[in-house]
């Protein structure tokens, strides 16, 4: 690779209590790179994106983004405008219509005119397939609808990198589709996406790489099709066995 | 001897309606005001905020109303006479104010503290500062969620307005000790005092109900 990677994180370490989560996390997202991070619950693969952003605040370690060090502080909320997340429990805002989910940020944080922060707002809509839904309220849409919400509602903030928490975890069997292959759009057209997911089938097919945790460590990383298929460590094929 | 009472009724009561109804919305305007405040500063980042506020919240809540009011009339009044006369409305405004905003921050604090987590984390990853988020975010559903708290605490206002009458406002209740001391009908004067405060307040409770139930639908909605 020659271009430097747009993410990398140094050492990371976080400690929640006396528990280490992160015990020395050293990772690289280049751009148009599909990362998805894999490992059993408790493995520290969600505390690690949420440094990405800085929702949770690494004890020791660095992270860079587009080759900038990365501090908590004031300058942390500039580095979220550049960084969408999209969790596990949608978080939509439930006193916003869902186009006013959507024009929020790009209002209030870019200084978008109205006009303006809607036109993009309703074009997001209709890329995520819900181009009719822009009055409805969040409690009116269906887990899968409020997820493509809540991407759509990153992408707002033209992001350089998108980072999703377990998103399809909370929804029903039946709606887990439709958000994956809106995910499955986005890294097509190039998108760099951090991807936590307990779906094999989608690191395999859509990741580019895979980053196995456990401990709190990275345990084993590559190409995501060939680390999937051929694990090197006992670990990660321990891991894989047990998923049915 | 009951025609006369009733005449003075007449023309005393809508006074005494007034000036009651203006105390309670001033001293509630007040109370709304730095209620908030105080709870921003105790749920915000900034140390000494919290804990300043924190022993506001202490000291008011362990005084009882009625001292307040004496202590900013007659008290501080006393204290500031050389450059100010204390006016009875403005004490009385002030006392009610400094006495419930600390009630109110409480409510204030728990509605800020109930809205999930996840929607100030989903606000800051797009970008908001600490402060937006608070003001776009969680503010606007905390008070949604607080509305009938708060109109319970407007109804409890108005009647607490009643302890105005020691700094001789000429509310409700001293307007009853004025005319009781005229008429000597004391029965039939508390008897429309008392009849007054409750025109009052049965609409108001009735309207506060009415909106916690509302609002239980519609979380009840959000959260399907």
């Amino acid at each position: 690779m020659s271009e430097p990677p747009l993410i990398t994180t140094r050492g990371l370490r976080k400690s929640f209590g006396d528990k280490e989560i992160l015990r020395g996390i050293d990772l690289d997202v280049h751009a148009g790179d599909v990362v998805c991070l894999l490992g059993p619950s408790g493995s520290g693969k969600s505390t690690l994106l949420r440094c990405l952003n800085l929702l949770e605040t690494p004890d020791v370690g660095e992270i860079t983004f587009a080759g900038k060090r990365v501090r908590p502080g004031p300058d942390a909320d500039t580095h979220r405008r550049q960084v969408g997340m999209v969790f596990q429990r949608f978080n939509l805002f439930p006193h916003l219509t869902v186009l006013q989910n959507l024009t929020l940020a790009p209002r209030e944080v870019l200084g978008l005119d109205p006009a303006a922060a809607d036109t993009l707002a309703r074009a997001l809509l209709e890329r995520v397939g819900l181009g009719d839904r822009g009055q409805a309220w969040p409690h009116e849409l269906s887990g899968g609808q409020q997820q493509r919400v809540a991407i759509a509602r990153a992408l707002a903030m033209k992001p350089r990198v998108m980072l999703f928490d377990e998103v399809t975890s909370a929804l029903d069997p039946e709606l887990v589709g439709e958000v994956l292959a809106v995910m499955r759009g986005l890294a097509t057209e190039g998108m760099t996406m951090v991807v936590v997911t307990h779906l094999m089938s989608f690191a395999r097919d859509v990741g580019k790489r895979v980053v196995f945790l456990d401990g709190g460590v990275v345990v084993e990383s590559g190409e995501a099709a060939g680390t999937l298929d051929a694990p090197r460590t006992e670990r990660l094929k321990e891991f894989l066995g047990h998923l049915v | 001897m009951s025609g006369g009472t009733w005449g003075t009724f007449a023309t005393e009561i809508p006074r005494a309606l007034a000036w009651t109804a203006a105390l309670t919305g001033a001293s509630l305007a007040l109370g709304l005001v730095f209620g908030l405040l105080i709870a921003l500063l105790r749920v915000g980042p900034w140390k000494p905020g919290r804990v300043l506020s924190a022993l506001y919240v202490e000291v008011v809540r362990g005084i009882p109303l009625f001292v307040q009011i004496l202590y900013i009339y007659y008290g501080v009044g006393y204290l500031i006479r050389q450059w100010h006369v204390p006016s009875p409305f403005l004490s009385a405004t002030v006392a009610f104010g400094v006495c419930y905003a600390a009630y109110i921050a409480e409510i204030f604090r728990a509605g800020v503290q109930s809205v999930d987590r996840g929607q100030s984390e989903a606000a800051r990853a797009l970008g908001l500062t600490r402060r937006q988020t608070m003001r776009l975010v969680v503010l606007p559903q905390a008070i949604r969620n607080v509305l009938p708290a708060l109109g319970n605490e407007g109804v409890a206002m108005l009647k607490d307005t009643s302890l105005a009458s020691v700094v001789t406002i000429n509310e409700l209740t001293m307007m009853g000790r004025t005319i009781t001391s005229l008429t000597y009908e004391p029965f039939l004067v508390w008897t429309v005092v008392a009849g007054c405060y409750l025109a009052l307040t049965l609409p108001l409770s009735w309207a506060v109900r009415r909106l916690e139930r509302r609002l239980r639908v519609r979380a009840a909605a959000h959260h399907d």
